[in-house]
């Protein structure tokens, strides 16, 4: 098992050092380079100083290091709006993109899982070509339109949630969050509901094909002639067999759940990450962009990772068949 | 159920039935995909005529007054037509605003999604060609950028490369070429395992020849269902872009921009000017994937009974 | 000895698009305690069908339309899905095909097992484990405490099956229908598990339909043979009658068609022709589009004869014998 996290690990050291490259050189090479690192009403001298002290005069490759090791200290450059260092910046705004990111996931787990594995049971229900109906609308509506939507539906018109902000923050096992408290929840409902919906439509539509793959499947036929309970069927051979792939896909999209985020904060102006990124963005505050840019990518390769481990902890054979490698 | 046998052709066929036939026969007999196809045709149809039949053309200065500016939907302009979808802030009417939108909005995606399947189309058969080391360089580079959701590339690049048309159609393009290189990748790969290919190859053909022959047609089918998807991907991008204001500029207003401009009159109880546009997105997207939907499950051999 | 089971008249169709499958169209057999009955046929002819129509496994678009299924003299046919629960894998066992594909792959030996018994009695999870684990000796598994903790693909095919067929057996049905057991396997892992399956029904007293297309496999194994074609039994009876002395002229074919030293030199019979669209079935006896013997008398549907204590289904019995 260490050697197969082990292997792992260093497959995701290549990617980020890959990425940092690409962002790297993006940065530098393809956009100019001095008004990225400087401010834009700086002067001549101004920006000749700044070639310098950054060493821009140098070689790319030199510069490059420059940067890397920059980084390994946790030095990304300070922000031009706020003076203070990006990196610390975007700390600071993790934690409410976090939330909000854990609870669209919970959110779409919580209502997709059982949806769709109602409509892959009774396939010919009523109910279930509605949620299928539904999960489609789900899939094709763009995310900012239906926070636009649920802004005009639940604050404007019926009063009964805030339509921006966070809420208050609590304490929850020692981690300060704005689930502890009720306002805060009351906060974030809407902004998950809205960053949830897509990947609520994708787990309804994914354990709805595997559970009518599954159905169809020689085990299960094998597992009835035995005499189990269907209930013990659906929710003991079928379930375990399809929440690998599910669990798989939903916790890739946990990434993109962190990427959406940025239209849903921008919506609902909930101070994270993502909000952060698109007001750095329109405000050329390059640092902040740079640096959001190399989060992100850990990020992902971080929740690639733990995904990969996961897998193998389901799905008996990755794990066997990688110790036996 | 395992001792059905299928039933062999001993009865002769009424009429000749092409495979486009038996296509089309079966991509209608869903009523929700006929319908989506039918609204997508009368969407295209309005926004190419757009010229013709708005009563005005938002974009240009003359035939703006801002007097007319935020007025509900059914009033009358200050030139003497109705206004059946209100007006925006600046007094643009928005039913010619929409039109003018959606072809903006239809151009930067199909036109992003054709350039990204060539793209990836090429890239792809590329990779199926050279075979060994380099394809798999090739689709690790392609998984790796899979692995990003696509909003998040384009707003990378748009990041790195500013604003602009040309550069959302490129950052657009980077962020959907992976998928139409793995479709064909896949599509290669069932192929080549097939024993027709190996036949061929033992026949001294090609490469080249194996690869536009036997794996080119082949990948087409999936090809079409990815780009519709793809191209509804593409269009509500865009669209989510332009609305956080890091997309199209104001000069070429896309829906998203539309969208854009009307947020702040939201919580005024200003809700058509943001509404609409939404609306005919809306529905452009939800139509091209019912339509690709439905397509997916005519042309996927695996779900035929 | 007193009837485990008894079919009657049992008719099992589909109703998909295309049309009617008729997949078992009448067939009567009776199994007697600890006796083996070989049900023979190619694929298609409706033999895997009739195992799942004992067991209440017919899934729309088919179902039983008509006949009787009595089982310890209780009728099933068509029963209730809850009574029908109750009997399977208790009172009447099935042991399938490949057992790559029955087994969970997910789910370990000893859970796969285990739950078998709990379904059914109320013990404690360590009795059953202890019982599945004896289970395991007794098909000849050795180390059976290891491969209770094993996964599927962690066994050999052979092995797979054992477990199957040990988890038939544990809770000491009346009947186990075991549906093509060793097609899957080589054939040397084949003669080792026919004789398993032989000791131990011997061994409990336990009632085994064993459906194959294979007749060499039965022709050891079982008391009585039944040979199916196209839906129906067109013959039945004592094993040593029907392989020494074929009465219809697909029996006929079949045992001509496989080889065997005696025949060594000579030229395989094969029968002609294709097996039968089920959707277009000629009417009269279904196998005469194929038969050497057929006549104009052939186009009306054989009755069931009685010779000899034989059941056949044909107007020209070939009394001669194998075919040359």
């Amino acid at each position: 098992m260490t050697v197969f996290i082990i292997r792992r690990l260093m497959q995701a050291l290549l990617v980020v050092f890959l990425m940092s490259v690409i962002v790297f050189f993006g940065v530098n090479v393809i956009g100019d380079p001095v008004h990225m690192l400087v401010s834009p009403d700086a002067d001549q001298a101004d920006i000749e100083a700044t070639i310098r002290r950054l060493g821009l005069d140098r070689p790319i490759w030199e510069q490059y290091l420059l940067f890397v090791s920059g980084a390994a200290q946790g030095n990304l450059g300070n922000s031009f709006i706020f003076g203070e260092p990006a990196l610390k910046l975007i700390l600071h705004h993790m934690p409410a993109t976090l939330e909000l990111a854990f609870s669209a996931l919970f959110l779409a787990v919580a209502v997709g899982v059982p949806l769709g594995l109602y409509a892959g049971l009774y396939p010919d229900s009523p109910l279930s070509k509605g949620i299928m109906a539904g999960s489609i609308l789900g899939f094709s509506l763009p995310t900012f339109w239906v926070g636009l939507m649920l802004i005009m539906l639940f604050a404007v018109e019926l009063g009964w949630l805030p339509s921006t902000g966070r809420g208050d923050t609590g304490h929850i096992l020692g981690i300060e969050t704005s689930l502890a408290t009720r306002d805060g929840l009351s906060h974030v409902l809407l902004p998950a509901m809205n960053l949830a919906l897509l990947k609520i439509s994708l787990a309804i539509r994914l354990t709805r094909a595997g559970v009518r793959e599954a159905m169809g499947q020689d085990y299960v036929k094998y597992a009835r002639a035995k005499g189990l309970s269907t209930r013990r069927i659906v929710f003991v051979h079928v379930l375990k067999n399809i929440m690998i792939p599910v669990v798989t896909v939903m916790g890739l999209e946990f990434g993109s759940l962190i990427g959406f985020s940025v239209v849903t904060e921008s919506i609902f102006a909930w101070p994270g990450m993502g909000k952060l990124l698109i007001d750095a963005i329109l405000q050329l505050d390059r640092p902040v962009v740079v640096a959001y840019l190399m989060i992100i990518v850990l990020f992902f390769v971080l929740i690639n990772l733990i995904v990969d481990i996961l897998y193998s902890i389901l799905d008996p054979r990755v794990r066997l068949r990688d110790q036996g490698a | 159920m395992s001792d059905m046998i299928a039933p062999e052709t001993a009865t002769p066929v009424a009429k000749v039935e092409t495979p486009f036939r038996r296509f089309a026969s079966e991509f209608f007999e869903s009523r929700i995909a006929t319908v989506a196809l039918c609204l997508l045709g009368l969407i295209i149809l309005l926004a190419v005529l757009a010229p013709w039949i708005t009563p005005q053309n938002p974009y240009d200065l003359a035939q703006v007054d801002v007097l007319d500016g935020r007025l509900p939907p059914g009033s009358e302009a200050f030139a003497g037509y109705t206004m059946w979808l209100g007006s925006d802030g600046s007094g643009r009417d928005l039913y010619s605003a929409i039109l003018y939108g959606l072809r903006i909005s239809l151009s930067v995606g199909v036109a992003s999604g054709i350039i990204a399947l060539a793209i990836g189309m090429a890239i792809g058969l590329l990779a199926a060609y050279a075979g060994g080391r380099t394809e798999n360089i090739i689709m690790r580079v392609v998984d790796l950028q899979l692995s990003f959701p696509a909003a998040l590339v384009a707003l990378m690049l748009v990041a790195i490369l500013g604003k602009g048309i040309d550069k959302i159609i490129l950052a657009l393009v980077v962020a959907q070429w992976a998928y139409y290189a793995r479709t064909v990748r896949g599509t290669a790969l069932v192929e080549r395992n097939k024993e027709y290919v190996e036949a061929a190859q033992c026949l001294g053909l090609s490469r080249l020849r194996v690869v536009f022959r036997h794996i080119l047609p082949n990948c087409l089918a999936p090809l079409i269902v990815v780009g519709t998807v793809q191209t509804a991907h593409a269009i509500s991008l865009e669209a989510t872009l332009s609305f956080l204001g890091v997309g199209l500029p104001q000069t070429e207003p896309s829906l998203g921009v539309l969208i854009a401009n009307g947020f702040e009159y939201m919580l005024s109880g200003r809700y058509w000017i943001s509404v609409f546009p939404g609306l005919a997105l809306l529905f452009t997207v939800v139509s091209i994937n019912l339509v690709g939907d439905q397509l997916r499950d005519v042309l996927n051999p695996r779900l035929k009974k | 000895m007193s009837d485990v089971l008894q079919v009657s008249a049992l008719r099992t169709h589909f109703f998909t698009h295309a049309g009617v499958v008729k997949a078992v169209d009448g067939i009567d057999f009776t199994v007697r305690k600890g006796e083996v009955m070989g049900l023979v046929g190619e694929s298609g002819s409706g033999k895997s069908i009739t195992g799942f129509s004992i067991l209440g496994l017919i899934d729309p678009p088919g179902r039983i339309v008509e006949g009787s299924i009595r089982f310890n003299g209780a009728e099933i046919a068509n029963a209730p899905e809850p009574e029908l629960q109750k009997l399977r894998g208790n009172r009447i066992a099935m042991i399938f095909q490949d057992p790559m594909m029955t087994l969970n792959p997910v789910l370990r030996i000893d859970t796969q097992m285990i739950e078998a018994i709990l379904a059914h009695e109320d013990i404690p999870r360590q009795t059953a484990w202890e019982r599945s684990r004896d289970a395991l000796g007794l098909v000849g598994i050795p180390s059976p405490e290891e491969r209770l903790r094993a996964y599927p693909h962690q066994l050999s095919g052979g092995m797979r099956q054992r477990v199957a067929i040990a988890t038939a057996f544990l809770n000491r049905p009346d009947l186990i229908i075991a549906d093509e057991p060793t097609t899957a396997l080589d054939v040397t892992i084949q003669a080792q598990i026919i004789h398993e399956a032989q000791k131990l029904t011997r061994q409990t007293g336990t009632a085994m339909i064993w459906i194959t297309h294979d007749l060499a496999v039965v022709a050891g194994l079982a008391d009585h043979i039944s040979v199916m074609y196209a839906g129906r039994i067109v013959e039945q009876g004592a094993t040593d009658d029907v392989i020494d002395r074929p009465l219809h002229p697909y029996t006929v074919g079949l045992l001509g068609s496989v080889p065997s030293a005696n025949k060594r030199g000579q030229r395989l019979y094969q029968i002609e022709g294709m097996t039968p669209n089920m959707l277009a079935m000629p009417t009269g006896c279904a196998f005469a589009p194929r038969c050497r013997a057929a006549t104009p008398a052939c186009d009306t549907a054989p009755p069931i004869t009685d010779i000899d204590g034989r059941q056949l289904r044909c107007h020209h019995p070939q009394i001669a014998g194998v075919a040359s």
